[in-house]
């Protein structure tokens, strides 16, 4: 059964006399443990594309059947029902809550949850091990003004796993890291997507970025202009093994060096 | 979500800035520090107002000729209106009535060899003692003989025995001069002070109403009846009846007002706290004012807060929190800064209105139901000023709130 299942989704905004057709008619299915990059540039509609795939919107017509359930015409809170249960959000600006610890960030979507509820052991427990399958369970104590860029989008990844959601949206999960960094995170995405079958739907306009999935989908003026498998795949373990150890002390280097190092 | 989560979420939110929390709080702690100082002041005055008037006897009703009009004063006392001592026998045959005492007053001067003392003189029947449930503390009073023959028999109150005879001299069997007549001193009341209208009751002297009458004033009227009745239940209806029966006697016709008033514990408090309560009434107002002056201080900075933190909001939403779980989250803060605000503003009030006794001596009581609606007050203060920062938290659209800088 495929997880998301879209067809001829269309959206149409009005801004004042204007009508922007946002989405013209896309259709298409992405089945458990894919890992499927959407690209293309502004305006392309790759971004309502997204925030109908993970519920924050409405198609104005067309279907959208997320895990077996017609989510179409949703009440906004059946949505954000939906949302809690079956999508983990991973954002450009990690969004985790200040003066907070890593731990209390990731148990957020449980809190949330409105059946099947854990008491407070339980969350603990599933919020430990979240952090600790992305490497930071030494720092649950840890509020975000105390932790990296990429260690807080770590937390950001945890706290998308701990309801164990039906699929992952990254939306420029790379956008405010450095090169080195940016490719821990995809490696962390890639081990969840191979070792535990998460599905990933992630969004990005760095062509680069969006070569770490299988599947490469592109969108022009609102529609699908092509989705198909990804040529050379870049497996980040094995570029972050080629890379010269970080040298926190020294200056970065200038970026034709870093490129040259990454691609060797 | 659970009521108890969201409270927890919502202590942390509170928590995550608490200096600002503590700001926001100033506003609602002053308002009902103030309330509540203010309305420990006007309860301790009338508190010992009430002990005051109380303390010239419980059960007692104030015959007096003349009438009240609206605002309690008095108009024509004495005037064509008169109270004789048949009337006080009348009041005797009142099933509810137990005591009455006629009453005449006069001043005279009061000589003891060189000590001279110009003092009130009130004219008495036997049982005025038992109604004002006030005794001698030196000697007796006089007796129903003493009435009968108008015997020159005087009790000093304890300033003017003080004044004649010096401080802890018990006078008794003593003669004095009143008015060229020498009168024997029978005893000297005890001490009991100011009678919540001024007057200090120490500062007079007692003898039967017949001798005054007769020998010392010379009036054949009564300036006033006092009586009690067996219980506290008796006394609006022996006032009653005591009412019917002397417009009976005066022949006051049916629809006129009363010729006399009747007076009893309760009116006369009523009228002395009157000024006390409107007094009370109005700064409470005021503290009231600042109260709301809180709640909108309560409202700007829920306002500023959900602008603050917008992202936050659209993250919560995007993770799974309805509109409604926004709603109580933010209107639950508001709840919490006003009542915690006012559970302090009430201690505060509290340990003002102490440090106020013990600075001016000014009494001071703060009622418990005086705290029950501070506390229920500061709580709706919060929910009706944190609605509206808390609607509008809720009515934000996730994807626009996650894209706010």
């Amino acid at each position: 059964m495929p997880v998301i299942e879209v067809k001829n989704l269309t959206k149409v905004y009005k801004m004042g006399e204007h009508e922007v057709r946002a989405l013209r008619g896309v259709s298409l299915s992405i089945e458990e443990g894919e890992f499927v990059a959407v690209t293309g540039p502004s305006g392309s509609g790759k971004s309502t594309f997204m925030h109908i795939a993970g519920c924050l919107d409405r198609p104005t017509s067309g279907t959208y059947v997320l895990a077996g359930r017609d989510v179409s015409k949703l009440s906004k809170d059946d949505l954000a029902r939906v949302r809690n249960n079956n999508i983990g959000f991973v954002f450009q600006g990690f969004n985790l809550l200040t003066r907070t610890t890593a731990l209390d960030n990731v148990e957020l979507p449980m809190l949330y949850r409105s059946k099947n509820k854990f008491k407070t052991p339980d969350r603990h427990k599933r919020a430990m091990n979240a952090l600790s399958a992305v490497n930071l369970g030494d720092r649950h104590h840890h509020m975000p003004n105390q932790l990296s860029g990429g260690q807080q989008q770590r937390v950001a990844i945890a706290r998308a796993l701990v309801n164990e959601p039906s699929m992952i949206l990254a939306d420029e999960p790379t956008g405010n890291l450095d090169t080195r960094t940016s490719i821990e995170v995809m490696g962390i995405f890639q081990r969840l997507n191979k070792e535990r079958g998460i599905t990933v739907l992630l969004i990005t306009h760095e062509l680069d970025i969006a070569e770490y999935g299988t599947r490469l989908i592109r969108f022009r003026d609102g529609r699908v202009v092509s989705d198909a498998a990804v040529a050379h795949r870049r497996n980040a373990v094995d570029e972050l093994a080629a890379l010269p150890p970080p040298e926190p002390d020294t200056p970065p280097p200038p970026p034709a060096e870093a490129e040259a190092a990454a691609h060797a | 979500m659970s009521l108890y989560m969201t409270l927890r979420i919502a202590f942390k939110a509170l928590g995550r800035n608490k200096l600002r929390t503590a700001l926001t709080m100033l506003g609602m702690i002053i308002g009902v520090a103030a309330v509540i100082a203010m309305v420990a002041l006007g309860s301790g005055a009338q508190e010992q107002i009430e002990e005051q008037v109380k303390s010239q006897g419980t059960n007692m009703i104030t015959i007096l000729p003349g009438s009240m009009n609206t605002g309690g004063v008095r108009t024509g006392q004495g005037g064509n209106v008169k109270l004789i001592p048949e009337d006080a026998i009348a009041l005797r045959e009142i099933p509810e009535i137990e005591y009455v005492s006629e009453m005449v007053t006069t001043r005279a001067q009061v000589i003891y060899g060189n000590q001279n003392w110009n003092t009130s003189i009130q004219g008495t029947n036997v049982d005025m003692p038992t109604i004002r449930s006030w005794t001698p503390k030196y000697g007796n009073y006089f007796t129903e003989e003493d009435v009968k023959a108008s015997a020159k028999v005087i009790i000093l109150g304890s300033n003017v025995s003080d004044t004649l005879f010096g401080e802890g001299i018990d006078p008794t069997d003593q003669q004095l001069r009143v008015k060229n007549q020498i009168f024997r001193v029978l005893g000297v009341m005890s001490s009991k002070g100011s009678n919540g209208g001024g007057q200090n009751q120490d500062d007079q002297a007692f003898a039967p109403f017949t001798t005054v009458m007769q020998k010392l004033s010379g009036q054949i009227f009564l300036n006033s009846i006092i009586a009690s009745t067996r219980s506290a239940d008796d006394v609006r209806k022996a006032a009653d009846a005591i009412s019917a029966t002397l417009r009976i006697r005066h022949n006051v016709a049916p629809g006129d007002p009363d010729d006399v008033i009747v007076q009893t514990l309760e009116d006369i408090i009523a009228l002395r706290t009157q000024t006390t309560s409107t007094m009370s009434a109005l700064l409470a107002g005021v503290a009231l004012v600042s109260l709301i002056v809180g709640g909108i201080g309560i409202m700007n900075i829920m306002l500023v807060s959900v602008t603050e933190r917008t992202r936050e909001i659209g993250l919560r939403m995007a993770i799974g929190a309805r509109g409604s779980d926004v709603l109580l989250q933010f209107l639950i803060e508001a709840v919490v800064i006003s009542a915690v605000g006012g559970a302090i503003g009430i201690a505060l009030g509290y340990g003002g209105s102490k440090l106020i006794t013990y600075f001016e001596s000014w009494p001071t009581l703060v009622p418990p139901d005086a705290v029950v609606l501070a506390t229920v007050v500061s709580a709706f203060v919060g929910i009706f000023f944190g609605f509206y920062p808390a609607r509008k938290a809720a009515s934000l659209d996730p994807i626009e709130a996650l894209r706010f800088e």
